[in-house]
């Protein structure tokens, strides 16, 4: 990288390397732009969390690619609404929305490549479409197509600063520790959320954010983010809040992505580290219930939880990435999990006599529940007796955060005084305008593509 | 049996288990994800099914620099090597695999000195074309066994491995599978058809896929040139030299061109592909095999240019040589992997019948 002179003046600077960056970079530079993107991570990280996704939801009138049946934009639009709680700014979701079925082919167009839904993945063949190979090979596939269109990319960039005189007029930026200044004629700002920046969420969420792992890459600092809302640029979303679900407590603190997840909890009992029992585990079907359990886990002593199970459910979730704790008694699986094991005895032995008898089904919500048991588990409560038994540590691990830029529907950014003529934004650093809370499977991406796509297309005929 | 490089292999298709991106690219991942613990048996058969096409290393978040460090194209390959050697007959052989490059140089030398010195030694009396320079009894005396035997070695060994795998009663219709999934190398297709990532990282190409089908379908014809001499001569006494329209000059020329350009190519892609994608230690074998091929098909087609000239009484040595080395090196050399393939491919399709 530094034996060559980066382009100090392009049309357009795409902040950030992901898919929205990526989406934002090819859009603009078909439409006849010169783009340079700076990617803060090396090479083999670039991409950010797109790395770690795996579909994109699209709406589609009929079957589509991979895509099965109808899935329209009303029940597009209830699905969201039923997970952010009516935390959404209609417009842009219904945008979000509409737009994302010509992603669809658009994508193909780029060289991603589509895969029938994933085996062991909940029925998401009607909703979402599986990349093949998964984020990284979508992200591949982007820099590949916007290398070949002449797109400039440079990894290892960090963007310092934006300077603003009513737009932005210059950007510093340091790439091999060496510091440079830009005067794009526009900027995109793609660079993601601030999860890995674990001073800000302990800021934010208070201390007990120091014993969260990152789900995803650890160069999503907020750097960009932190600069422009010290200047002015209009915010959205809760400072205060992440995305946070209960992983394997054993994942690496940054970067474990989709392997790190645990499907256990339905079927187990959790207990805290006094190993008590502290929620209904059976509350729902995990997919509907495993970001509760990341704040859950969150709210206990040391952020950390522990699923128990017995013989009998070691087959009914997909296998976990560690092999789990395994002893033939309770106690001894307290001993080797550094649980006391008496309450932990105990815990399991009073979990175990309020189990009632009835039919399991594992696929269902059963009301299989437990009698006279505070907290109660209130489906798939089965007792916890057959050796050998297993147990999983359970973290709270970051996705996402939800702060990030305002932007309009052309994916502009909105400064004190409205909006800046020059500067677009894309991806997780302006979902929060869409997403207050909660999470929609393969939204995310959705979101990235289509303003991704939006902020590309204004930029260029910005600077036409 | 290969403890070390079967729970590396282990430790990696775990990961690969609770992730499950690359379930579209071949029939690896499928297979792979029908288990919830993987035990020697089933790495040894996934080994085996994964042709090499690389498309899960380049789209797998959780390659090195990742903690994770997973190398899955690498890891089976090793796992593949391991387990040939296990299962190679006699046992004695198995380091064979392991010095490769010296076998086949040592084959082609020995072997050219001895079929120099029988040739002008027992210079027949009489005879047409190349039974001018060797006699086709002598011929049949040297390639008969040293045919007949490796493969009977490399039957034993693949016997082994599909006892070893679990195979039941081969079934005529996962051998039909088996054969079109060969036939038409559907695993170096990439799942969308657009191939594997051997030549340029993460780009797709079908280059590999449609060189390795030359040299396949190369080398079958020249199997079946040989075969159709063998049959005219026995069963017809219709004897060599054949003129150029005939069955075994039609398959041959046409087989030895495929089998030329198609080894040719391989080994040029293979120069620049990543050798740590496979099993690094043995990339000069590997390739000293495929100049092996290169040289049997190149040096048919010299000995067929230089038909009546004076070259033959050399030329026919130095052929007979690299066709001798290849022989005797089937079942202890990458030829081996044809079989095992076959195998892994049908108990595969057995497997997906009972699912």
């Amino acid at each position: 990288m530094a034996d060559r002179a980066v382009n100090a003046a392009p049309d357009i600077l795409v902040v950030g390397g992901g898919n929205a960056a990526l989406c934002a970079a090819i859009s603009a530079r078909r439409a006849g732009a010169s783009v340079l993107i700076l990617e803060r991570a090396p090479k083999p990280y670039r991409g950010g969390n797109s790395r770690h996704t795996r579909n994109f939801r699209c709406m589609h009138a009929g079957p589509l690619g991979q895509l099965t049946d109808i899935y329209d934009e009303g029940e597009f639009f209830d699905d969201l609404i039923k997970v952010t709680g009516g935390k959404t700014d209609e417009a842009l979701a219904r945008l979000t929305i509409r737009r994302s079925e010509s992603c669809y082919s658009w994508m193909q167009d780029n060289g991603v490549r589509f895969q029938p839904s994933l085996s062991g993945t909940l029925s998401l063949s009607r909703t979402n479409a599986f990349f093949l190979g998964g984020g990284k090979a979508l992200v591949n596939a982007y820099y590949r197509t916007a290398a070949a269109l002449g797109v400039e990319i440079v990894y290892d960039a960090r963007v310092d600063h934006l300077e603003f005189d009513g737009r932005v007029r210059r950007v510093m930026a340091t790439v091999d520790e060496q510091q440079i200044t830009l005067c794009p004629r526009a900027v995109i700002v793609a660079s993601g959320g601030f999860q890995a920046d674990i001073d800000w969420l302990a800021s934010a969420w208070g201390e007990a954010a120091r014993n969260f792992l990152i789900r995803g890459t650890p160069y999503n600092r907020g750097e960009v983010l932190k600069d422009l809302l010290g200047q002015g640029i209009e915010s959205v979303g809760d400072p205060t809040q992440c995305h946070a679900v209960a992983i394997d407590g054993r994942a690496p603190k940054y970067d474990g992505g989709i392997v790190t997840r645990l499907d256990c909890v339905p079927f187990s009992i959790v207990v805290n580290n006094a190993a008590r029992r502290f929620y209904d585990e059976g509350e729902d079907v995990w997919p509907k219930r495993y970001a509760i359990w990341g704040r859950l886990v969150a709210a206990q002593p040391d952020q950390v939880g522990y699923a128990i199970i017995d013989a009998k459910s070691r087959e009914l979730f997909m296998p976990s990435v560690f092999p789990p704790v395994t002893a033939d008694t309770i106690e001894g699986l307290a001993g080797k999990m550094g649980l006391p094991a008496e309450t932990l005895a105990k815990t399991v032995s009073e979990f175990n006599a309020a189990c009632q008898d009835g039919p399991f089904q594992p696929t269902e919500l059963d009301g299989l529940s437990t009698k006279g048991l505070n907290p109660p588990k209130t489906n798939w409560a089965r007792p916890i007796t057959e050796p050998p038994f297993f147990g999983y540590e359970l973290r709270p691990g970051v996705t996402f955060t939800y702060l990030g830029l305002k932007v309009d529907d052309t994916a502009q950014v909105q400064g004190p005084d409205g909006p800046v003529v020059n500067l677009w934004a894309a991806g997780e650093i302006m979902a929060g305008s869409i997403l207050g809370q909660g999470y929609l499977a393969g939204f995310g991406m959705a979101i990235g593509t289509v303003f991704g796509r939006l902020a590309g297309e204004g930029a260029a005929d910005y600077v036409r | 049996m290969f403890d070390e490089t079967l729970q590396e292999a282990r430790r990696q298709a775990e990961i690969c288990n609770a992730c499950r991106y690359c379930e579209g690219y071949c029939a690896v991942f499928p297979a792979m994800f029908e288990h919830r613990s993987f035990d020697d048996a089933d790495l040894t058969q996934l080994a085996n099914l994964c042709h090499n096409c690389r498309g899960c290393y380049y789209a797998c978040q959780y390659t090195e620099p990742h903690e994770f460090a997973l190398n899955l194209p690498q890891a089976l390959a090793e796992t593949r090597q391991a387990s040939w050697q296990e299962f190679a007959w006699p046992r004695a052989f198995a380091p064979v695999f392991e010095r490769a490059g010296l076998a086949i140089a040592a084959g082609l030398v020995v072997g050219f000195a001895l079929l120099f010195w029988l040739a002008a030694a027992l210079r027949p009396a009489s005879g047409e074309g190349f039974y001018a320079v060797m006699s086709h009894g002598l011929m049949v005396a040297i390639f008969a066994p040293a045919f007949l035997l490796p493969l009977a070695a490399m039957a034993v060994s693949v016997r082994r491995y599909w006892r070893f795998v679990g195979g039941g009663r081969p079934a005529i219709s996962a051998l039909w599978q088996a054969t079109r999934a060969a036939g038409a190398m559907t695993n170096l297709a990439g799942g969308h058809g657009e191939g594997c990532n051997f030549e340029d990282e993460d780009r797709y190409s079908n280059l590999r896929r449609y060189l390795h089908q030359a040299t396949l379908y190369g080398f079958l014809l020249c199997f079946a040139a040989t075969t159709a001499g063998t049959i005219m001569h026995y069963g017809f006494a219709l004897k060599a030299p054949y003129a150029f329209f005939s069955l075994p000059k039609l398959l041959g020329v046409t087989g030895g061109i495929l089998l030329c350009a198609g080894t040719a190519g391989l080994a040029w892609l293979k120069m620049g592909a990543r050798a740590d994608l496979g099993v690094a230690r043995l990339w000069g074998g590997e390739m000293a095999f495929v100049v092996l091929l290169f040289s049997v098909s190149f040096t048919g087609l010299l000995l067929y240019a230089a038909t009546g000239s004076s070259d033959v009484r050399v030329l026919l040595p130095l052929h007979l040589a690299t066709v001798l080395t290849f022989f005797l090196l089937i079942p202890y050399s990458k030829m081996a992997h044809g079989f095992y393939r076959m195998a892994a491919l049908m108990q595969d399709a057995a497997q997906k019948g009972r699912a």
